[in-house]
């Protein structure tokens, strides 16, 4: 590991300074410079390159060498949340290029260490992802590369069936099987008011017969939800596989380590507009007030639009991002906000409003520790904002397969906005039945938000479910507004298990 | 730095594991022949992605930024790259090369002994000489201060104390191209084709396919490939690929016409001391006259035999041909190890066929 170039040591050195002076919090960070090659190495790699083997790897590399070489993309900066931080710097770039990064990935960094949602999140990931890598090697070399490199297929088709939220959530020791006691809650008596001696004709005002039966209803409904398997709908899919499907003991630490790799990556998901904007905002500062000298203006600005780019029919979380910040430092040093500015009809007055709080800097710093990307829309993506960054709904015309802007209605954006970055736009999927038929069948329900599952997908996937299960899997969706269960049975000759 | 590569080198192989089990779906639709490029071929594997439950690419709404009003059309061209990666379908580029290796393998196909010809010299060159004269991009700075160091001691003009050298237009020396003999042992294909009317869309399509892969075999065996093509109804014209694979005419047929053609281009062109023949020719077995069979049969045995190393004759079932060609030859030319005839019935057909013509390595 080369310590930095003497020129790049001294860039590093002033940025963190500057950087640490704005109140950024950040793990020591160490930066790398990597060759092209290596750098796309990396990358493949999610950032570590110490992960266990798998060809999806090196069809991402493909990919990655395959793009920079014919110049369609190549990547600037990497980071990985660890303590320490890790960073990787591409040898080909100019220099302000690479100050560039070092102020952005201060900016992530900062993130990492204070944002609440990575809270959870393993900070010597280097080290897991290393044990990891171990594992996977000795279970290829105890079951084979293909029996080893199958299952991971198959896992990985399914790990975004995870429930994010799950980790920030106080574990409940939930009863195994319907309630303690002798199990047959259908006797249970529903409790009277007592009534006092003598008063029996109170009887049937105090415990009507209606109120009566609708508290027994009550109760056998709870029974019944307690009958079922699982009690309450499962989001972690991955969780109740673990516990629950006929697995061999490496198959389990498999998945464990899939599942255990996709936490981790999730708070990014969960994040990434709050995170981007938050690293460009700080870069853009960083760079603008301190660091550029005037050769490097030009470039500087070339690099920058290109981050913030906005391509219609796409929201780019780096640009919303930054706006957002910048929106909001704006609007507490104005102190616009609170509830005698939100009562305010006049745009004007609105626009001109300032009551010199200067509380700016002190509120972006509260919101990138407490809020993440949804809590964040919801709270700071307002109506002036819409507005003034034109942002629009559009709907696909059913006819000519175009998208048209439909409305723009601030109310919509946000609320289509938020359906979007919901789960971090993956479909929420629940385990709501695992002895469907009451023949140990696996059944699935997608939450329907709106959007189509890509349907060959969905089913390709339920196949690689069923290998995990080994009885057949269903799920229910839907097409085109109408309700559509996709079942894989299995294999015809599958022999009885 | 090894890891990637074992992980690309895993990730190659399954794409060679994936297309060699889709090799015959291939082979017979032809879909590989309109992504051919220079020395490569790229396939689409869109199912070498792993599947998830998710979202379709084109989502039924959602949220854009910019100017525009209600109604109006979203540009939903290329976005911006690095962003949203995803939804392109996965293509992997295989070369010629390793598409002929596949092919051998899946077909057992026999590595081609080239037949004991001299060998054709081709000047591929390197940048070893110097010279004279010469572009300035070619200037050896270092030979031409030399020249002008040597004439300077000469002279006795040179001061080792103070060594100014000042070359003059006689000292500058070039880097110059020098031709290198390599010894190649190079091949050409004939291609001849029936076009007339009974020779229908679907029947060319077919040669189209089998020619394509054949030539990838055998630009596998040899260095340098020519192709040469030939289609013929009543008379036989050398045309270029795009004709001879999209012309259609219609009229009677000749074959001898074809066969007569080819053999004027090996004598004239391709010698067969130095080449390595190839000829295949694809009809649907009508025939102008039994005489003309006949012809064609004292041709083959008595001109092609000793130039080629393979003739191959393929017959393309049609609705119209009798298939009479192909049973006349092999009444006549028995057993012979230069001759191949070979029937294809349909595009299922196509590897059985190519197995037929180059399952002799010859």
């Amino acid at each position: 590991m080369a310590s930095l170039p003497h020129e790049l040591e001294v860039a590093r050195a002033e940025i963190e300074k500057i950087a640490r002076g704005y109140g950024l919090d950040f793990f020591e960070t160490i930066f790398e410079v990597l060759e092209d090659r290596e750098l796309n190495e990396v990358a493949a790699y999610g950032g570590f390159p110490v992960r266990y083997p798998s060809w999806r790897f090196g069809m991402d590399y493909d990919r990655l060498a395959k793009e920079y070489r014919y110049g369609l993309s190549k990547i600037y900066e990497m980071v990985i949340n660890n303590d320490p931080s890790y960073a990787y710097l591409m040898r080909s770039n100019q220099i302000v290029d690479q100050k560039l990064v070092m102020a952005h990935v201060f900016g992530h960094v900062d993130f990492f260490k204070n944002n609440l949602w990575f809270s959870p999140t393993d900070r010597k990931m280097v080290d897991t992802m290393a044990n990891h890598g171990t594992r996977v090697r000795r279970a290829i070399d105890e079951h084979g590369l293909d029996a080893v490199e199958q299952f991971l297929d198959v896992v990985l088709s399914l790990d975004n069936l995870i429930d994010p939220y799950s980790v920030y959530r106080p574990r409940k020791s939930q009863p195994r099987n319907g309630m303690s006691g002798d199990g047959s809650p259908s006797r249970q008596s529903v409790p009277r008011i007592p009534v006092g001696q003598g008063r029996g004709y109170l009887d049937r005002y105090l415990n009507p017969a209606e109120a009566l039966e609708s508290e027994r209803k009550k109760l056998e409904d709870e029974a019944k939800r307690l009958r079922r398997d699982p009690p309450e709908p499962e989001r972690d899919v991955l969780s109740f596989l673990l516990k629950r499907a006929p697995l061999e003991r490496w198959e389990r630490s498999l998945l464990e380590i899939i599942r255990e790799e996709a936490y981790y990556y999730a708070p990014q998901a969960m994040t990434k507009i709050m995170n981007e904007g938050w690293a460009t905002f700080w870069h853009s500062r960083i760079m603008t007030r301190h660091v550029l000298n005037d050769s490097e203006v030009v470039d500087f600005a070339d690099h920058h639009s290109g981050t913030v780019h906005a391509s219609p029919g796409q929201v780019n979380p780096y640009k919303l991002g930054v706006e957002l910040w910048r929106d909001i430092e704006d609007r507490w040093n104005r102190g616009a906000f609170g509830e005698e500015y939100d009562r305010c009809e006049d745009a004007e007055r609105r626009a001109r409003w300032d009551t010199g709080a200067m509380l700016g800097n002190k509120k972006i710093f509260d919101v990138r520790r407490i809020y993440n990307d949804v809590t964040f829309i919801e709270e700071f993506f307002t109506e002036d904002f819409a507005h003034e960054h034109r942002y629009y709904v559009y709907k696909r015309n059913p006819r000519t397969g175009k998208a048209e802007i439909a409305d723009r209605n601030p109310r919509l954006v946000k609320e289509a906005l938020l359906k979007r970055i919901t789960n971090a736009g993956q479909p929420v999927i629940r385990v709501v039945d695992a002895n469907y038929k009451n023949r140990g069948e696996l059944f699935l329900e997608h939450l329907h938000e709106g959007e189509d599952l890509q349907l060959a997908h969905a089913e390709e996937t339920l196949r690689h479910l069923h290998q995990l299960w080994r009885r057949p899997v269903h799920i229910r969706t839907q097409e085109e507004g109408k309700e559509r269960i996709l079942s894989c049975e299995g294999e015809e000759a599958a022999p009885a298990q | 730095m090894q890891r990637i590569e074992h992980d690309h080198a895993r990730f190659r192989d399954i794409v060679r594991g994936r297309i060699r089990k889709d090799l015959k779906k291939y082979v017979s639709q032809g879909e590989l022949l309109g992504r051919v490029g220079r020395h490569s071929v790229s396939i689409p594997l869109p199912q070498l992605d792993l599947p998830h439950f998710h979202y379709g690419p084109n989502p039924k709404s959602g949220v854009g930024q910019g100017e525009g009003g209600e109604g109006d059309e979203v540009d939903e061209g290329a976005g911006q790259a690095g962003e949203e990666a995803g939804n392109h379908v996965l293509e992997v580029e295989v070369s010629f090369a390793e598409l002929a290796k596949i092919l051998g393998e899946e077909l057992g196909l026999p590595r081609i002994q080239p037949k004991g010809r001299k060998e054709l010299r081709t000047s591929g060159g390197t940048y070893t000489g110097i010279s004279k004269v010469g572009p300035e991009s070619l200037r050896h700075t270092r030979r031409t201060f030399k020249e002008a160091l040597k004439k300077s001691i000469l002279s006795g003009g040179y001061d080792p104390r103070k060594p100014l050298i000042i070359p003059s237009p006689e000292d500058r020396r070039y880097r110059a191209w020098k031709v290198k003999d390599l010894s190649v042992s190079s091949a050409v294909v004939l291609y001849m084709m029936d076009v007339s009317g009974s020779m229908g869309k679907e029947q060319k399509e077919i040669v189209r396919n089998q020619a394509f892969w054949m030539d990838a075999w055998l630009r596998s065996q040899y260095r340098s490939l020519e192709v040469v093509y030939i289609v013929h109804d009543a008379v036989a014209h050398v045309v270029d690929r795009d004709t001879f694979y999209h012309l259609r005419e219609s009229g009677g047929t000749k074959i001898s016409s074809a066969y007569e053609l080819g053999l004027k281009v090996i004598d004239e062109k391709f010698p067969a001391a130095e080449w390595n023949v190839y000829a295949f020719h694809f009809s649907d077995g009508d025939n102008w006259s039994a005489r003309d069979t006949e012809r064609c049969v004292t041709l083959l045995r008595d001109e092609y035999q000793p130039r080629v190393n393979l003739f191959g004759y393929g017959q393309v079932k049609s609705a119209y041909g009798s298939g009479q060609f192909k049973k006349d030859l092999d009444g006549a030319l028995t057993g012979q190890p230069w001759l191949v005839t070979s029937e294809i019935n349909d595009r299922e057909g196509i590897v059985a066929s190519i197995k037929e013509f180059l399952g002799r390595g010859r």
